[in-house]
C-alpha cells in the first residue's frame, strides 16, 4: 500500500517537528507526514540538558557568538552557514517562547541566559537543566493543532526510494503490524539524530542509530566530516548519563584524585577561586571546549592521576560550593540523576565522570537549505552536516541548531514539494516489494547462521572506543577498519530467534546494526584518511593541524568495497583560520 | 556464577497466544543494575523474542514504564538491589490493550493529549511578532504552571488510576495536568477553550480524588492537586454562571 503526502519527515525529534510546523505554518495545504520509530516526545533531542544558544542580551554581539562557534570548530565550519545561523537563532528563540516553551527568567520577566563552554559572553537560554525535553514537549504538543500533519508513530524506516532521479519517500514497517509499506512524498527530510550507540560509553538514547544517515548513504548520498566525534568531558561512568555543561557554567569544577584542578596544566588558562567573583570566566578552564576537555582527561589517565571506578577511570565534578538552594534552583536534574545513578547526593559529594560519546558533528551533506545532492532529499538536525559545528560542536548550538535548520529545510522542501509531480505509484511498488524480498531473506529465512546481534555489537563497540576514540593513530584506524569489513561479512549470518510481525524489537536491533555499522564504515576510514589533528580528530601520529591539505571536508561515498573519500572546501568567508585560544583572553 | 536473581515476566503475543503467560529468568544481580538493565540482558542474551519499550535510560523519555510487583514503574528507575534476594514480577503497564509482552497500546492517550489542546491559544490581538520580542513572564509566574510541565508522558499515572481503569472515557490525570499546564500559563488565553472537555462528564468529575497518580508520578507533576484546581475553578465558573451571570467570566 502507498499513502502519499507532499512532504515526508523521518524522525520526529526536534528538528522533524520543527520543519513540520514551519511547513504547516507557511502551506496549511500541502500533506504532511512525521514519521517516527517511537512516539515523538520519545526522540532523543528529549535528553538535552543544559540550554541553546542565542544572542539576546547586550552585552553580547552575533560576531561574538560567530566568532566562538568557528574558532569551537577548528575552522571546520562552513562560515556562510554560521553567519546564517547566528542571525536567525534569537528569533527562533523567541519563536519557542512564543510557542510556551517554559524558558528560566529573570525577576523583571525577561529570558535568563547562562554561560556555556568555549563562549566569551553567556548566551545560553535555558529551561532549569531540562530545555530539551522542554523543547522536545513544546514543539509536539504545539505540532498537534496542526490538521495537515499526519503522524506516523513507530513505523520504522528502512529504505529511501529513488525513482526518476529523486527521491520519493520511503519503505517503513509498521511495528504493530510488521508491514511494509510505501510512504511516499515529493520531498524527504532525514531527522534521524546522531549514532552514538556505535560506541560504547554513550550519553546517547538507544534509539541514536544512525538510521538516516545509513539510509542516505546507501542511496549514493554522500556523508560529511564524519571523523569527528564529540566526547562530552562528564558522562557518569558505566551508563554515560550526561551531567550538563551548565553544571560547569554554574561554576562546577573538575578535580583528579588530588583534588587538584588539572585543566590549569593544559593550556586553557589560570584558575580562580571558587569565591572568587570572577569565577567561572568564560572560555577557561572548565569553560574550555569540549574536545580540549575529554583531551585532557586522557592525558591525566596516562599521568596515572585518574581515579580507577568499576566502570574505568574517573575524575570528579564539583559544585558542592554552589549550595543545595542553587543546586535545586538551576540544576535538579543534574542531583537527580547523580542521586539515582552514581548513588551520591552533589550537594555532599562530588560527581564522577569521564568522558562519553555525545554528539556527531558529521553527518548527510547538505547545502545552507537542507538539500542534499539527491533531489527531493533533505537533512536537518544531528544527522545532517550543513556545516556549522566543524571539527567540534560549541555546547548548547545543537538545540539552537535543529531550531535553525529544522525551519528552513522544511520551508525549502516545501518549495520543492509544489515544483515535482506525484511519486510514480507503480515503480515505488515494485521496490517496495523488493524491499519486503530482502528483509525476508535476510532476516527470516531458514538455516541461517549463528552470529548475534548482540556480540556483533559489542565488538563494533570496542573496535570504535579503542581506535576511533578521543586519540586514533593510522594504525588503530586501519585495524578497525578491517573490523568493521569483517563484522559486515559476519552480519549475513546473523540469526533472529524472533520470526513474527507484531512488534519484532529483534528484527528492527537488527536493522538498526546494520545501519550503524555503515555508520561506523564512514567514520572509520574518514578518520583513517585525515592526516592530521584538528578539534575532536586527535592523530597522535599526525599531532598538528594542516590547513594546507585538510581545510577541507571529507565526503564518504558508499562503493561496493570500501568506501570513496573525497574533499569538499570549507567555506571562508570573513574569518581566516586562526589559532584556537582559551583562557588567555582579559 | 555470581549472585543471580529471578524475574518473572507477562509473556504475550497476538499471533499465536490466546491468554498470556508468565516467563521466569535468571539474570545475574549487579548492585548498580536497573530493572531495564536485567531486561536488556535478557533480550542480548537469553531470549531475543522477548519485546519492550526502551530508549533514555535516565529516567525523561517516558518510554519503559512497566509493572513492578503490581506498581507502576520507569524500569530505567528502579533497582534490582530494593528487591533482592526476591523474585520481581515484571508486566506491562495496566488499564490499556496489551500489543505484546510489556508493549501497551497508548492510542487513547494520544488522541486525549490533542483533544486537550496543549499548546498556546492566544487572543488575535495580543500576539505580537517575534521581532518585539518574549512574553514577559515573572519566575513567579513560571513556578505557577511549571510542575505540571515536567510531564514525560510516561502512563504511570493512567496506570494507577482507579478510575481511568473502570472507565477509559476518562480523560485522565497526565492529559488534565498538561491541559492545566496551559491554562495557568499566563501567555495563555486558551481556558475557556479547554474547559468544555475538562468540566465535562469525561473530565475531572469523574476523579474520585484518591491521589494515586501523585503517588507514582516519576517527576512530581501531582496530576491530583491539577484535577483537584480544575475543578475549583469550574465550580468557580458555574457560580459566575448561573448565579451572578453579571459576572461575566474572562
Amino acid at each position: 500500500m502507498i499513502t502519499n503526502h507532499d512532504i515526508v519527515m523521518i524522525g520526529g525529534g526536534g528538528a522533524g517537528l520543527r520543519a513540520a510546523i514551519a511547513i504547516a505554518e507557511t502551506n496549511p495545504n500541502l500533506s504532511i507526514a512525521v514519521v517516527s520509530k517511537v512516539y515523538p516526545m520519545r526522540s532523543h533531542t528529549v535528553a538535552a540538558e543544559g540550554g541553546a544558544a542565542a544572542v539576546i542580551k547586550d552585552n553580547d554581539s552575533l560576531e561574538n557568538h560567530i566568532h566562538d562557534t568557528i574558532a569551537g570548530g577548528d575552522w571546520m565550519c562552513d562560515q556562510d552557514a554560521v553567519e546564517y545561523f547566528v542571525n536567525e537563532a534569537p528569533r527562533e528563540m523567541i519563536q519557542m517562547e512564543h510557542w510556551g516553551c517554559p524558558w528560566s527568567r529573570e525577576p523583571d520577566g525577561t529570558v535568563a541566559v547562562r554561560p556555556f563552554g568555549g563562549m566569551n559572553i553567556e548566551r545560553t537560554w535555558f529551561a532549569a537543566d531540562k530545555t530539551g525535553f522542554h523543547m522536545l514537549h513544546t514543539l509536539f504538543q504545539t505540532s498537534l493543532k496542526h490538521n495537515n500533519i499526519t503522524r506516523y508513530d513507530e513505523w520504522f524506516a528502512t529504505k529511501i526510494l529513488v525513482e526518476n532521479g529523486r527521491c520519493q519517500g520511503v519503505t517503513a514497517i509498521e511495528l504493530r503490524s510488521g508491514k511494509i509499506e510505501v510512504i511516499a512524498g515529493k520531498a524527504t527530510i532525514m531527522c534521524t539524530g546522531g549514532a552514538g550507540r556505535i560506541f560504547p560509553f554513550t550519553t546517547n538514547g538507544a534509539i541514536k542509530t544512525g538510521d538516516g544517515m545509513a539510509m542516505a548513504y546507501r542511496a549514493g548520498v554522500p556523508l560529511k566530516d564524519m571523523e569527528f566525534i564529540q566526547y562530552h568531558p562528564t558522562g557518569l561512568p558505566g551508563t554515560g548519563i550526561l551531567i550538563t555543561e551548565a553544571a560547569r557554567g554554574e561554576g562546577g569544577i573538575m578535580l583528579n584524585k588530588d583534588g587538584y584542578r588539572y585543566l590549569q596544566d593544559y593550556d586553557l588558562g589560570k584558575p580562580l577561586d571558587i569565591d572568587d567573583p570572577s569565577h567561572p570566566v568564560k572560555k577557561s578552564m572548565e569553560l574550555g571546549p569540549r574536545d580540549r576537555l575529554s583531551q585532557a582527561f586522557v592525558a591525566e589517565r596516562e599521568k596515572e592521576r585518574t581515579i580507577p571506578s568499576s566502570y574505568g577511570h574517573v575524575v570528579h565534578l564539583d559544585i558542592r560550593h554552589l549550595g543545595e538552594k542553587k543546586i535545586d534552583k538551576k540544576l535538579p536534574f543534574v542531583r537527580e540523576l547523580s542521586k539515582n545513578y552514581a548513588g551520591i547526593d552533589p550537594v555532599y559529594e562530588p560527581i564522577p565522570v569521564r568522558p562519553v560519546v555525545h554528539y556527531m558533528m558529521g553527518g548527510i551533506d547538505t547545502d545552507i537549505n537542507g538539500a542534499t545532492s539527491l533531489p527531493g532529499l533533505y537533512a536537518a538536525g544531528e544527522c545532517a552536516c550543513v556545516s556549522i559545528n566543524g571539527a567540534n560542536r560549541l555546547g548548547s548550538n545543537s538545540l539552537t541548531e535543529l531550531l535553525v535548520f529544522g525551519a528552513r529545510t522544511g520551508k525549502a522542501a516545501a518549495r520543492f514539494a509544489l515544483e515535482v509531480p506525484h511519486p510514480d505509484k507503480n515503480s515505488l511498488e515494485l521496490q517496495t516489494a523488493d524491499e519486503q524480498k530482502r528483509i525476508t531473506r535476510n532476516f527470516f529465512r531458514k538455516g541461517r547462521g549463528t552470529e548475534r546481534i548482540f556480540s556483533l555489537r559489542k565488538e563494533m563497540n570496542e573496535t570504535m572506543e579503542t581506535s576511533a576514540g578521543i586519540y586514533r593513530s593510522g594504525k588503530s584506524l586501519k585495524e578497525t577498519c578491517d573490523k568493521i569489513k569483517e563484522l559486515k561479512d559476519r552480519f549475513v549470518n546473523i540469526d533472529l530467534e524472533d520470526k513474527s510481525l507484531n512488534f519484532n524489537t529483534e528484527l528492527t536491533s537488527a536493522l538498526e546494526l546494520e545501519f550503524m555499522l555503515d555508520v561506523a564504515e564512514a567514520i572509520a576510514y574518514s578518520a583513517l584518511k585525515r592526516t592530521e589533528s584538528r578539534g575532536s580528530h586527535q592523530r597522535s601520529d599526525f599531532p598538528e593541524r594542516d590547513d594546507e591539505n585538510f581545510l577541507k571536508h571529507s565526503m564518504a561515498y558508499q562503493t561496493n568495497t570500501k568506501p570513496h573519500i573525497d574533499y569538499k572546501d570549507v567555506i571562508i568567508t570573513k574569518w581566516p583560520p586562526g589559532e584556537r585560544v582559551y583562557g588567555k583572553e582579559k | 556464577m555470581a549472585e543471580t536473581m529471578k524475574l518473572e515476566i507477562f509473556r504475550y503475543h497476538p499471533e499465536k497466544d490466546n491468554e498470556p503467560t508468565f516467563q521466569t529468568y535468571e539474570v545475574p544481580f549487579l548492585e548498580d543494575w536497573v530493572i531495564l538493565d536485567a531486561i536488556n540482558y535478557i533480550k542480548d542474551e537469553i531470549d531475543g523474542t522477548l519485546s519492550y519499550r526502551w530508549s533514555c535510560q535516565m529516567g525523561v523519555c517516558g518510554s519503559c514504564g512497566m509493572m513492578i510487583n503490581g506498581v507502576p514503574k520507569l524500569s530505567c528507575a528502579v533497582f534490582l538491589k530494593d528487591y533482592y534476594p526476591d523474585k520481581i514480577r515484571v508486566e506491562p503497564l495496566t488499564g490499556f490493550p496489551v500489543e505484546r509482552d510489556l508493549i501497551f497500546q497508548m492510542d487513547d492517550f494520544m488522541t486525549k493529549l490533542t483533544e486537550i489542546q496543549p499548546y498556546i491559544i492566544r487572543n488575535k490581538d495580543e500576539e505580537k511578532p517575534l521581532d518585539e520580542g518574549e512574553y514577559l513572564q515573572t519566575p513567579a509566574e513560571l513556578a505557577r504552571f511549571k510542575p505540571y510541565s515536567m510531564c514525560i508522558n510516561c502512563m504511570l499515572c493512567y496506570a494507577a488510576c482507579p478510575v481511568y481503569a473502570l472507565d477509559s472515557t476518562f480523560i485522565g490525570p497526565a492529559a488534565i495536568a498538561l491541559g492545566q499546564r496551559y491554562n495557568m500559563d499566563s501567555r495563555d488565553h486558551g481556558r475557556d477553550a479547554r474547559q468544555e472537555l475538562i468540566a465535562s462528564h469525561e473530565g475531572i468529575w469523574e476523579c474520585t480524588f484518591v491521589g494515586e497518580c501523585s503517588a507514582v508520578c516519576p517527576k512530581d507533576v501531582d496530576p491530583a492537586a491539577a484535577i483537584q484546581r480544575a475543578k475549583v475553578s469550574s465550580t468557580i465558573d458555574w457560580f459566575k454562571d448561573v448565579l451572578i451571570p453579571w459576572g461575566k467570566k474572562k
